[in-house]
């Protein structure tokens, strides 16, 4: 990792707290009080899966202040690449993992008036930790949560019940509710953000309504964390440690280059950040751009990678790495 | 003489009507009403029908627009009789506005700062408030010994009109504040400071 700021943690809680989530509990080994962080960042958790290193991102959803431990709530997603199976099946509450410092790459825009936040699923795991920052700092917000079902959705008999119906609004998909995003966005007052995390088709949806409707771009935040596609194997040559890597089906070429003991640095691992932006020195193929980190220009290009998300098609692919 | 080259050196980028904007205020200063009335064809003039104008004539060429603005046919024009009546108005404006409308400022660099400090106040964010530097490059200054603001300065250094101290203007600009920095010259050995030169006109 770029920085190194790795922690070992203890799993202490683990809680089914919807149809396909659970929430994890993780306390530091060493029982010394985590840092307090800002609603909106992430962790990375890594997992010693069998011979497999895996590292995935994970929103902290408990309280900023709380430095007891920190929460994370995973969807078991039914083609899992490892990591929420992992997360779901093996592991017990004492197990061991390591995880990064926090970082913030959807933080809340301090100088707003009013924040509107649109979760769609588990996409309200950030929001859990913004609400509980909104309300120490006495800062107005409301929050649509649209979710699958009753039985699917979490948390939210907890929210409405700690921040009542005026400001949680809850939607669900099999009872035709849907959030009324443009009659929401039309009549917000000036200094209004707005906060959308969820499925992508949902965030694509929410910032054209709002820009649609007049609002700045300045004024609308997403986060978008991307899974790993996966796709057909393929050769990377690497050029400073001078090896030859093969990227298989599951993996990502960031993966595949840490699991030939290759450093490489990172931070959000979901082709957001920026962080492992990799300089391609020849392609003879196709880069398949997954991020959402560099320009079309840039993607067009064909001169940077983004190795957490995105592949190759082709012979011979040579990075700076 | 002049320090240069700070990167606080506001840049002002013009006045682009954003098509999506539901309601488009426009705050004009003296010969900013130029960078609206250029513009007032460029869409078939169609956001003029959802367009709000205050307009405080004078700035520096002391030109009245006002006719030329409301013969634009925007839903409301108004002249403000000083910068005071302006900033009041202003402020119910904002606190009537939703999300959905754009701000335009165009004038001197002093008025300019002055629209976007109340812009900030109402939780606006700086890069969504489009601006156009019309008329006279006179720049209001704060002393930073004093505190005390100085409007129109043309010169460089000039005298705080507040604590008599010879200041160099620097490019170094607040946004805080809406002024640049004035620093005192001379202060190893007063009285020695550099003729003024005409920098701002």
């Amino acid at each position: 990792m770029s920085i190194n700021t790795e922690m070992a943690v203890r799993v202490a809680a683990i809680t089914q707290v919807a149809a396909a989530v659970k929430t994890f509990r993780l306390e530091r080994i060493d029982g010394a009080p985590l840092s307090v962080f800002s609603g909106g960042s992430h962790i990375v958790v890594s997992m010693n899966d069998g011979e497999q290193l895996r590292r995935n991102p994970y929103s902290l959803m408990s309280s900023p202040d709380d430095t007891s431990a920190y929460e994370i709530s995973v969807l078991r997603v039914a083609n899992s690449r490892g990591g929420s199976a992992f997360l779901h099946d093996r592991l017990e509450v004492g197990d061991h993992l390591t995880i990064s410092q926090p970082v913030n790459l959807f933080p809340v825009d301090h100088r707003g008036r009013k924040h509107i936040l649109f979760a769609g699923g588990i996409g309200i795991t950030p929001f859990l930790a913004m609400m509980e920052q909104f309300t120490r700092d006495n800062v107005a917000f409301e929050l649509h949560y649209a979710m699958r079902s009753r039985t699917h959705g979490a948390f939210w008999q907890q929210l409405l019940e700690r921040y009542g119906p005026r400001r949680i609004k809850i939607y669900f998909d099999d009872e035709k509710s849907l959030i009324p995003v443009e009659t929401i966005v039309d009549n917000q007052p000036l200094g209004t953000h707005l906060y959308v995390c969820g499925p992508s088709g949902m965030i694509d949806g929410v910032l054209l309504t709002a820009l649609e409707a007049g609002w700045p771009k300045e004024n609308l935040h997403a986060e978008r964390f991307l899974a790993p596609p996966a796709g057909l194997p393929f050769q990377v040559m690497l050029e400073q440690s001078a090896m030859a890597i093969t990227v298989g089906e599951h993996q990502s070429i960031l993966e595949a280059v840490e699991a030939a003991g290759c450093e490489a640095p990172y931070m959000c691992r979901g082709g957001a950040c920026g962080q492992c932006e990799t300089a391609v020195l020849s392609s003879d193929g196709e880069l398949e751009h997954n991020d959402v980190y560099l320009s079309e220009a840039e993607k067009a290009e064909g001169k940077k990678i983004m190795i957490c998300v995105s592949r190759f098609k082709g012979q011979q692919l040579v990075l700076q790495l | 003489m002049l320090v240069a080259g700070i990167k606080s050196r506001p840049e002002y980028k013009g006045l682009e009507i954003d098509p999506h904007a539901r309601r488009h205020l426009f705050v004009l200063e003296g010969e900013g009403a130029r960078a609206l009335l250029e513009r007032a064809g460029t869409d078939g003039g169609s956001f003029l029908a959802k367009a709000e104008i205050l307009y405080l004539p004078g700035g520096s060429a002391g030109k009245n627009h006002s006719a030329d603005l409301a013969a634009l046919g925007a839903d409301i024009v108004w002249t403000a009789a000083g910068l005071q009546p302006l900033l009041g108005r202003l402020s119910v404006c904002l606190a009537n506005a939703t999300m959905g409308m754009r701000i335009y400022i165009a004038g001197t660099e002093g008025f300019i700062g002055q629209i976007i400090q109340v812009a900030l106040d109402f939780g606006v964010d700086f890069n969504s408030l489009r601006t156009e530097h019309r008329g006279s490059l006179a720049r209001r200054v704060q002393c930073v010994h004093c505190k005390g603001f100085t409007d129109n300065v043309t010169v460089t250094p000039f005298v705080c009109s507040h604590c008599g101290l010879s200041l160099l203007v620097r490019d170094h600009y607040s946004r805080r504040l809406g002024a640049f920095q004035g620093v005192n010259i001379d202060a190893e050995a007063p009285g020695t400071a550099p003729e003024p030169e005409e920098l701002f006109l």
